[in-house]
């Protein structure tokens, strides 16, 4: 009678009784809550779509090649030479080409391309945790949950970096002297939002760390809670590769 | 009946001791959560409902004076007259709460919360701390549009829609203050709560059901709340991410939802580079899903009211699932009918009106299965018969008008026009509040282990649904005549003078039903304490909360959860000794739940050990 009934559960994956993913209901609430903020996200992904296709195309610059000399008045520069004008959309690599420490020089999008590595980075170190939890090596997963919330701190950094340059030229969520002033409002709302996720997430992470300190996983016997941040801190990074291609790259 | 593998091993109730707050108030016991979500429902049912009246009276008699209405208004009704500004406030706040606070969270909070666990044979739901969280999410969020009513400016009035620049531009109009601030913290708290739920509701449909309850064994009312959860999860943050941005329009000087157009007429304010046209699709993104969202689970419970009480299987139950499953899928592609007329793209136009049409498809095997199911059954008429009947009948004609409004060349003429409130109040609002009620009559039982009266359930059914004809369909007339809705007094209009006893009739059926609500709630309240005690399983049903005991256990069944064996709808199965079969029974040979079965019980238990012996 054993035997038939487990014959029979294994040709019924959806007969109830058992998870038909073979996930545990937390992890498949992670998933089902990316979901959604997959969808979130696309709301404001199209607003901006929405917006940005009201305006003409950036103009091409032929002016500015990369690495040439920047001067301290560039802005208004490109506003006279007709590329930051009211009805065009910027070009993003005209407006986000500085560098920490670097004055003086063209370097179109060099900046939030390092952003992205340690971002992309950071999953890698993620995934390794996540393989490193099912070796139930714990010495291991809390070094690269270390090393992931580093990653995750040093990319908010750098938007941190990236903001405070971006309004020290006087773009606001109201004013904008690159362009439409949708382009910086779209700017802060996106790029905020995603930050906030990121954030949320190196805080996720960190409470995450202790515990694996703690040994709260080992007592437990798993380390399926370091699948689930894993889950939510790749979502983060995916959305990062669609807002840096739609709001840095085309 | 049913104690086939209820093996009393009282291991299970065993628990910590209950106090006061964990019983009662942070009740983390979905059948708890499920009575929260049903008495916050309805008492925002009565205040909607009593806003409903004050401005009907206001239509029906513009220019008369009500001085009890100052006494309730204040200011608002100087003189016993109803001021412009708080008319246009009153729609919009009786619009949200009925959309929002009554039907989705009134009707799937409380009969999700209710019967996945018990109907798919769970102990609970998947995170009973989200559950929880998602409740007091809603009463907070209730709250906050509650108070909207006592700010400066009143609540917000830019009608349930919240268009801007009404709601994008903080002094366009007395309620686009405070009150719509007010709205979109009440709104951004629903959204938590509704998200909070619905990932519960379709973790523990997936993860959660008993050995046996295959997915085409399942009520088709898990299969409704089911979809309804999916289409809340994946449209409901639509309309965040539209709120936040109004929230930055509003707050922070950003203008996405602000024009040229607008900017001239707001007087020349430099706020121009976006669109209200954006708004429209964000909110209409949600809005249509959310229509569904409110009909499905009225729709899932007719399904299982209809078949228990005709003593029928449900006609085409694989039908019925597939038309849930169509309409949840076409309810996100059929968004721009509700702006034919906003300058969108006349091509674009004609794709959503096919798509519109297109749902009439499923919508019409829902409606024929019922008629189907209803025909030649041995029908009991219980009130929650009664109401679900009426869901049908609400069902058809609301959803003809329906076939009208979707037509983009028709609708230039019928938008905005008391047409379109005809039409939404029958299919959306009597429709849903009629499954709402026949599920509140139904699982009374199970909700608070009595019953309601059923003569008062008659009386209420007839005055209700006799009231809401009378009440919704004349306004047809009234639209096909050009008369626009949200309009504060239409005897401003020579030519709609014609209507004026119209109004005044519209406006005694109201009252009336509203006056046959009390009847529900006396009826209602009443039997929570003097009701007649329950038995087991008092309409003869099939499915597996009616295995549960009355008496509510943490856990919802005392031994083992029972297998199921069959699918819900063993009604009235030829050679059958009792009309019906529960689901937990197995056939005769049947050991294992996963075989369909196909025999017939034997008449003793014994009997149905004995083929594995052999
Ligand atoms: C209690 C019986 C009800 C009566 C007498 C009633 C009456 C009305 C009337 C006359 C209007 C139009 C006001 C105007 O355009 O000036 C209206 C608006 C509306 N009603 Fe009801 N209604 C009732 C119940 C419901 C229910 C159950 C729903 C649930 C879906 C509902 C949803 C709405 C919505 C969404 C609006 C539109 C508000 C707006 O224009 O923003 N109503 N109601
Ligand atoms: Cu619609």
């Amino acid at each position: 009678m054993a035997t038939n009934t487990l014959s029979t559960e294994n040709k019924f994956t959806w007969g109830g009784g058992k998870s038909p993913f073979s996930v545990s209901y937390g992890k498949l609430m992670m998933w089902i809550f990316l979901l959604s903020d997959a969808f979130t996200f696309s709301s404001l992904l199209i607003a901006y779509g929405f917006i940005r296709y009201s305006f003409q195309s950036p103009i091409h610059n032929e002016i500015v090649k990369p690495l040439a000399h920047l001067s301290d008045n560039f802005v208004e520069q490109m506003q006279q030479a007709g590329l930051f004008v009211q009805d065009h959309w910027p070009s993003p690599e005209l407006v986000f080409n500085h560098f920490p420490f670097v004055h003086g020089m063209h370097l179109p999008l060099f900046f939030v391309s390092l952003m992205t590595f340690i971002l992309i980075f950071s999953s890698v170190t993620m995934v390794l945790a996540v393989e490193a939890g099912h070796r139930m090596a714990k010495d291991e997963v809390a070094k690269y949950m270390l090393l992931t919330i580093i990653g995750g701190a040093a990319f908010l950094g750098c938007q941190a970096w990236e903001w405070s340059t971006f309004i020290g030229e006087g773009a606001r969520l109201y004013e904008n002297p690159f362009g439409p002033k949708s382009f910086a409002a779209l700017f802060f709302i996106v790029t905020g939002f995603h930050g906030f996720h990121v954030f949320s997430g190196v805080m996720l992470n960190v409470i995450i760390y202790l515990n694996v300190l703690n040994g709260t996983y080992e007592k437990r016997g798993h380390y399926e809670m370091i699948e689930k941040v894993g889950l939510y801190w790749h979502f983060v990074d995916l959305v990062w590769v669609f807002v840096f291609t739609f709001y840095y790259l085309i | 009946m049913s104690d086939h593998n209820l093996t009393h091993n009282h291991e299970e109730h065993e628990h910590h001791e209950d106090n006061f707050f964990s019983k009662y108030v942070f009740s983390m016991d979905h059948k708890m959560i499920a009575r929260q979500f049903l008495i916050t429902g309805i008492i925002m049912g009565t205040i909607g409902m009593i806003m409903s009246l004050i401005f009907r009276l206001q239509l029906a008699y513009p220019d008369m004076k009500f001085p009890f209405l100052e006494g309730v208004l204040g200011h608002w009704a100087k003189d016993g007259k109803l001021d412009p500004n708080f008319y246009l406030a009153l729609i919009t706040i009786h619009g949200t709460i009925m959309v929002f606070y009554v039907l989705t969270a009134g009707l799937s909070g409380t009969f999700s919360n209710l019967l996945i666990p018990l109907q798919i044979g769970a102990r609970d739901m998947a995170s009973p701390f989200m559950n929880m969280l998602s409740y007091w999410f809603f009463f907070a969020s209730s709250v906050v549009l509650l108070s909207s009513l006592f700010v400066d400016g009143g609540p917000a009035s830019a009608g349930w829609t919240v268009y801007p620049p009404l709601s994008a531009l903080p002094s366009a109009i007395p309620g686009s203050g405070t009150g719509m601030t007010l709205w979109l913290a009440a709104m951004i708290l629903f959204i938590a709560s509704a998200l909070l739920g619905g990932i519960n509701y379709i973790a523990t449909v997936l993860n959660m059901r008993t050995k046996g309850m295959k997915m085409t064994r399942l009520p088709l009312t898990i299969w409704a709340f089911f979809v309804t959860a999916i289409l809340g999860l994946l449209s409901f943050p639509v309309l965040l991410g539209g709120s936040l941005l109004l929230v930055f329009d509003r707050s922070f000087g950003t203008s996405f939802y602000l024009s040229e157009i607008v900017a001239e007429f707001a007087g020349g304010i430099e706020r121009t580079g976006g669109s209200p046209i954006l708004f429209q699709h964000l909110f209409w993104f949600l809005g249509h899903p959310e229509v569904y969202i409110i009909l499905l689970p009225a729709l899932g419970i007719t399904s299982e009211v209809i078949a228990t009480n005709s003593r029928k299987p449900i006609f085409g139950y694989r039908a019925m699932i597939g038309s849930i499953l169509a309409i949840g899928i076409l309810s996100f592609i059929v968004w721009g009918h509700h702006m034919f007329i906003t300058g969108m793209n006349p091509f674009l136009g004609s794709v959503f009106m096919l798509g519109t049409l297109i749902i009439a498809v499923p919508s019409a095997v829902k409606t024929f299965n019922y008629l189907a199911t209803l025909w030649k059954g041995n029908l009991h008429l219980t009130p929650a018969m009664m109401f679900a009947i009426g869901l049908v009948s609400f069902f058809i004609s609301g959803g003809l008008t329906g076939i009208y409004l979707g037509n983009a060349a028709l609708d230039i003429n019928l938008h905005d026009t008391y047409f379109v409130v005809a039409h939404f109040h029958l299919v959306m609002g009597s429709a849903a509040i009629f499954g709402m009620l026949s599920g509140i009559y139904h699982w009374y039982p199970k909700l608070f282990g009595r019953m309601m009266n059923e003569t008062a359930g008659h009386v209420h059914f007839w005055l209700t649904i006799v009231s809401a004809y009378c009440v919704f369909f004349p306004m047809h007339f009234m639209g096909l005549a050009g008369v626009p809705r949200r309009y504060y007094a239409n005897t401003a209009y020579d030519q709609f003078n014609v209507f004026v006893d119209m109004n005044q009739f519209i406006t005694i059926a109201a009252i009336l039903g509203g006056a046959a609500q009390l009847i529900f709630l006396a009826n209602f309240f009443i039997s929570i304490y003097k009701g007649k005690r329950a038995p087991q399983n008092p309409w003869n049903s099939t499915t597996l909360e009616w295995t549960a005991p009355v008496e509510h256990l943490h856990g919802n069944w005392p031994g083992e959860i029972p297998h199921v064996y069959r699918w819900a709808y063993d009604y009235s199965k030829p050679g059958a000794e009792e009309d019906f079969i529960p689901q937990n029974i197995p056939d005769a040979g049947q050991i294992d739940p996963m075989e369909e079965a196909v025999g017939l019980p034997e008449p003793s238990k014994k009997s149905v050990q004995e083929p594995v012996m052999a």
